[in-house]
């Protein structure tokens, strides 16, 4: 009952925060928003039992995220958007459409945490009993990331790198100036 | 179609469709890469709700411990969250550079110059 | 700048702090919570923090970027070289099976290496990136 509450308080924030940053004008206050809509997603996280994901999303969501736009927008000159709006009529109408198609999509599902679902079977079981005998560490997240599924963890990490690499292509490297003291920013 | 059983689901989607709607409607690069991480971070949300086991713990092998939630969501979504910091990232250093070449970041005023409607 | 001592007291005591909770997050994420790209992002967030109090010049020069290009690419190459090795000794690519004397042994090396090649790169990128925003001139 208490996980049930605190689940739905935080996404009920979530929800609020999000309407929010739809009607805010002021960047730097859309960015902070952001930020604080990844940490809430950090508790929700938390809360059902995903340990790994909530401190990932907070370290990478409320950290790395946060300053890159921060760093984006001190390069902006202006603080706020402009106030020309499009009509609201025709998104409104594709999301309202794109949302009751999804719910509708997910009606089948089967109710939340329960044990027989068809996606606690099969693979997840197997994990689950045989990763302390072949594998031998406790955290089965980490042994499935890094050993049952190392393939595509190679793969993410060259994703990083090949943002690393677009991102200089696109930026460049400040070169350090010689003997000049900067006041820090 | 319980709503009760399927809570989680619907908050994430309506958390998605808000982005999509900051996406779709709003000019402003920033606030439409805005948009774009908040619908992948409902997508999350959704995932995770998936793996969620009823009485279940953390997926950390323990001797007292029967019932561990499903590991294999959180790999996935491990995976999705440092990717999308990654294209996050890409899409800021293109805003830079679109601020830079057109001196704004309003897409109304960006196709203007262009001419390319 | 006066103003700004407060911060940077308080930031020179907790940066090693920052930086060994990172260490201690990447060498413990078998037993608990953590691995290589947690580890990372936390290490990265205290140059970081140097970098924000301590100017970008400073920090540019306790760790330079061409440091971190190699060493973003360094990660990358010990991920895939342990595959190799894998291979060079007689299993699969990435099988840690045959890294060791018994199974259990090679997976634990293996997924050692693995994690501290993700650790690594995760770091030096997302220092890069922060290099490359911050640093970029306008006009440049």
């Amino acid at each position: 009952m208490i996980e049930v509450s605190v689940d739905l308080l935080l996404l009920g924030f979530m929800a609020v925060i999000s309407l929010a940053i739809v009607r805010m004008n002021d960047l730097f206050a859309v960015a902070m928003l952001l930020s604080l809509f990844s940490l809430l997603s950090a508790g929700v996280f938390t809360i059902m039992d995903a340990a790994d994901v909530a401190f990932t999303e907070a370290a990478v969501g409320a950290g790395i995220s946060t300053i890159l736009m921060l760093a984006t927008l001190t390069r902006m000159d202006r603080r706020k958007k402009s106030h020309k709006t499009r009509g609201i009529t025709l998104p409104l109408i594709v999301v309202s459409v794109t949302g009751t198609l999804l719910a509708f999509g997910t009606s089948d599902l089967p109710a939340l945490g329960d044990p027989d679902a068809p996606i606690h079977r099969h693979v997840a079981d197997r994990y689950i009993e045989q990763s302390g005998t072949e594998i031998g560490i406790p955290n089965v997240v980490t042994s499935v990331l890094a050993s049952y599924r190392g393939y595509d963890t190679l793969g993410e990490t060259t994703v990083i790198f090949t943002a690393g690499v677009g991102v200089l292509a696109m930026l460049g490297m400040r070169r350090r100036r010689k003997g000049s003291k900067k006041d820090p920013r | 179609m319980s709503i009760l059983t399927h809570y989680n689901y619907e908050i994430a989607i309506f958390l998605a469709m808000v982005g999509l709607y900051v996406v779709i409607a709003q000019g402003n690069l920033v606030k439409k890469v805005t948009g774009l991480t908040m619908f992948q971070t409902s997508v999350f949300i959704l995932y995770i709700s998936m793996g969620v086991v009823q009485g279940g713990s953390v997926p950390i092998l323990d001797a007292d411990t029967t019932r561990y939630s499903n590991p294999l969501p959180h790999v996935l979504i491990l995976t999705a969250i440092v990717v999308g910091v990654a294209t996050t990232a890409v899409a800021l250093a293109l805003i830079l550079r679109i601020k830079e070449a057109y001196g704004t970041i309003e897409e109304d005023e960006i196709h203007e110059q262009d001419e390319s409607f | 700048m006066l103003h700004h001592t407060v911060l940077r007291v308080i930031a020179k005591l907790l940066i090693p702090v920052i930086m060994l909770f990172a260490l201690y997050v990447q060498f413990h994420g078998d037993y608990s919570p953590g691995g290589g790209f947690q580890a990372g992002v936390i290490f990265s967030a205290a140059i970081i923090l140097y970098a924000l109090l301590f100017g970008l010049d400073t920090t540019m020069d306790v760790i330079g970027p061409d440091v971190l290009q190699l060493l973003a690419a360094a990660g990358v190459l010990l991920y895939a070289g342990v595959g190799v090795a894998a291979m060079l000794l007689g299993g699969d690519f990435l099988d840690y099976n045959v890294l060791a004397h018994t199974p259990t042994e090679g997976q634990h090396l293996g997924i050692f290496l693995v994690e501290l090649g993700v650790g690594i790169t995760v770091a030096s990128v997302m220092l890069l990136l922060y290099y490359a925003f911050v640093g970029r001139e306008p006009g440049q």
